[in-house]
């Protein structure tokens, strides 16, 4: 996939967002480069769902701008940003329980006119997901965690994004699953798709991703590559359990 | 037996109507949460329109088909009813999506009263002769039943509305949007899903069932005025509820259901009631039967559980 390498894809400029007269988000800056995987860790209630939910449009900003492709997006609806390439995989999922398997990846490309296309990466996604193929009938409500959280993601890829947001995909799911799901988001990472992952799971997200920000109750505190987060001694401390 | 048989014919031909009105309750619910009590009224304008565009028709092509002239009025009152549905989603509920409950039911309550008084205004408090287009002499397949031509094509437009209903929700794009729609708004947004045009195209089909609904009603009687669509309105509502809020295959049923207990209630409530009420009764099985689904299943047949819809 062609990727554009250095101009800037998505870009926060003092984002601020409220719920009721509440600042959740406290006026961030974050820039993503076209191809990059960057990650956004930080301790409960820090802000990093309600950020990503406001780059996807399903939750309005009180200030600050949101950029991408070089267009202000502030008011773009989160159906229109879908269309432009923005793809969040929501946390907890967001599942349809009461739609098929199938159905629940079709809504993935619900955006999309090319039929044929849409089957070649329904077949994609099957081969990346076996489990998901195995279960295409069923209604989603009845799957485990694991196997929704791939549906999600296979779901999110078929609407082809060039941005993925990724809200704990680890949530809640055994080492093993965790494994197979970071190889899947490695492998659309490898094909250009430009990703930005939430996690709990500090680690794992700072050996994953080349960059990362660390956010602290609506606020970046830190930020700088994987390698260089995971060795920073309030990093260790206050995110992977280690005294300072 | 020929009674029998007479009921259940009258039963369903009623309940076919009380099933389209209640697809629009339901679909509304399933996606709004929203009891849109304004829906009978709906059914109220599509008739009087019809019959507004009848005189019309009469008027300039007095030698114009009956059945053509059906058709024609009938499509009108669809497109006026659709265009109404519209409005009300756009200028009463939006603005109410994220209110708390009482505010778009007592602003539903609010639109009900509007199009009656509207329509009051328009075509007056008098009961209008609705033409029978349909041949109404009546046909009699079994010595002693009697089934008019008006029923038959009541029931068969009935059931050809709703499989085509079921075959756009379950089958196509389109409905798998609204599907998604009324399981979770925000993750269908995220899906590329615009809700808002969904949600109003919920309400358009609605609008148009009502329509249809209302121009059998008052073929079936004979008559039309405004406040016609109140009765129907509410015994639609309790098939809605009786099936399962919110569920498709439910309000059909809950519908066909209601129309035969009020069928073959009438013809039995003078014995149950040792001569204490005659038929003219019959409304009160419709609201026996809401207190008990209420009471013993408030999920309705085929219902799920409600209390975590959006
Ligand atoms: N719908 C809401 N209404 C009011 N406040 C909210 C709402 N959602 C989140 N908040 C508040 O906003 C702040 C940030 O929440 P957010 O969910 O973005 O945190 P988070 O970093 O994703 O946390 P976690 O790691 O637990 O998922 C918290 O203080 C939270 O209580
Ligand atoms: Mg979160």
């Amino acid at each position: 996939m062609h990727t554009e390498q250095g101009s800037p894809l998505l870009r926060l400029q003092g984002l601020k967002i409220a719920y009721g007269g509440i600042q959740a988000v406290k006026g961030i800056d974050l820039e993503l480069r076209a191809g990059e995987t960057v990650c956004l860790i930080g301790a409960n209630g820090a802000g990093k769902t309600t950020t990503l939910n406001a780059i996807a449009g399903v939750l309005p900003i009180a200030g600050g701008d949101i950029e991408y492709r070089g267009e202000r997006i502030n008011a773009l609806p989160a159906h229109r940003r879908l269309r432009a390439g923005i793809a969040l995989v929501p946390e907890g999922r967001g599942i349809f329980t009461r739609l098929t398997v199938e159905e629940n990846l079709r809504m993935g490309a619900y955006s999309r006119n090319d039929a044929a296309a849409i089957e070649a990466d329904l077949e994609r996604v099957y081969t990346m997901l076996p489990r998901v193929k195995e279960r295409l009938p069923q209604v989603a409500g009845t799957l485990s965690g694991g196997e929704q959280q791939m549906v999600a993601i296979g779901r999110a890829l078929l609407s082809r994004p060039r941005l993925l947001l990724l809200d704990e995909p680890s949530m809640g799911l055994a080492p093993l699953v965790v494994e197979k799901i970071f190889e899947v988001v490695q492998s659309v990472a490898r094909e250009g798709v430009t990703i930005l992952l939430v996690e709990q799971n500090a680690n794992l997200a700072l050996e994953f991703a080349q960059r990362g920000y660390v956010m602290e109750s609506g606020r970046i505190t830190l930020t700088g590559t994987g390698g260089a987060l995971l060795q920073d001694p309030k990093v260790r401390a206050a995110y992977l359990g280690e005294d300072a | 037996m020929e009674t029998l048989i007479q009921q259940f014919i009258n039963g369903l031909v009623i309940g076919s109507v009380y099933a389209l009105i209640a697809l629009g309750y339901t679909m509304v619910y399933g996606i709004l949460g929203l009891i849109n009590f304004a829906h009978g009224d709906v059914l109220m304008v599509g008739a009087l329109v019809a019959l507004q565009t009848m005189m019309f028709l009469m008027g300039i092509a007095p030698g114009m088909s009956p059945l053509v002239m059906l058709a024609i009025a009938l499509a009108v009152a669809m497109v006026i009813c659709m265009l109404l549905g519209f409005t009300m989603e756009r200028l009463a509920y939006r603005r109410l999506r994220n209110a708390p409950r009482l505010a778009p039911l007592i602003t539903a309550i609010g639109v009900s009263f509007l199009l009656q008084t509207l329509a009051m205004i328009i075509w007056g408090r008098n009961y209008h002769t609705f033409p029978q287009l349909i041949p109404t002499t009546p046909l009699q397949p079994i010595p002693g039943v009697f089934v008019t031509p008006v029923q038959i094509t009541i029931v068969v437009v009935s059931a050809l509305l709703m499989s085509g209903l079921l075959l756009l929700v379950n089958r196509t794009r389109i409905g798998r949007a609204m599907r998604a729609t009324a399981e979770n708004h925000r993750v269908a947004s995220l899906m590329g899903v615009d809700t808002n045009a969904v949600i109003a195209l919920t309400f358009v089909i609605g609008a148009a069932l009502a329509a249809v609904a209302g121009v059998m009603f008052a073929s079936n009687y004979g008559i039309a005025h405004y406040g016609m669509g109140f009765m129907p309105g509410l015994k639609a509502f309790t098939a809605a509820v009786l099936g399962g809020i919110g569920n498709l295959g439910g309000a059909m049923l809950g519908g066909v259901v209601l129309g035969l207990v009020e069928s073959f209630g009438a013809g039995y409530i003078e014995h149950l009631t040792f001569g204490f009420l005659n038929s003219s009764y019959q409304d009160i099985f419709a609201f026996i039967i809401l207190g008990l689904v209420l009471i013993f299943r408030p999920t309705g047949l085929l219902g799920e559980r409600v209390s975590d819809r959006a």
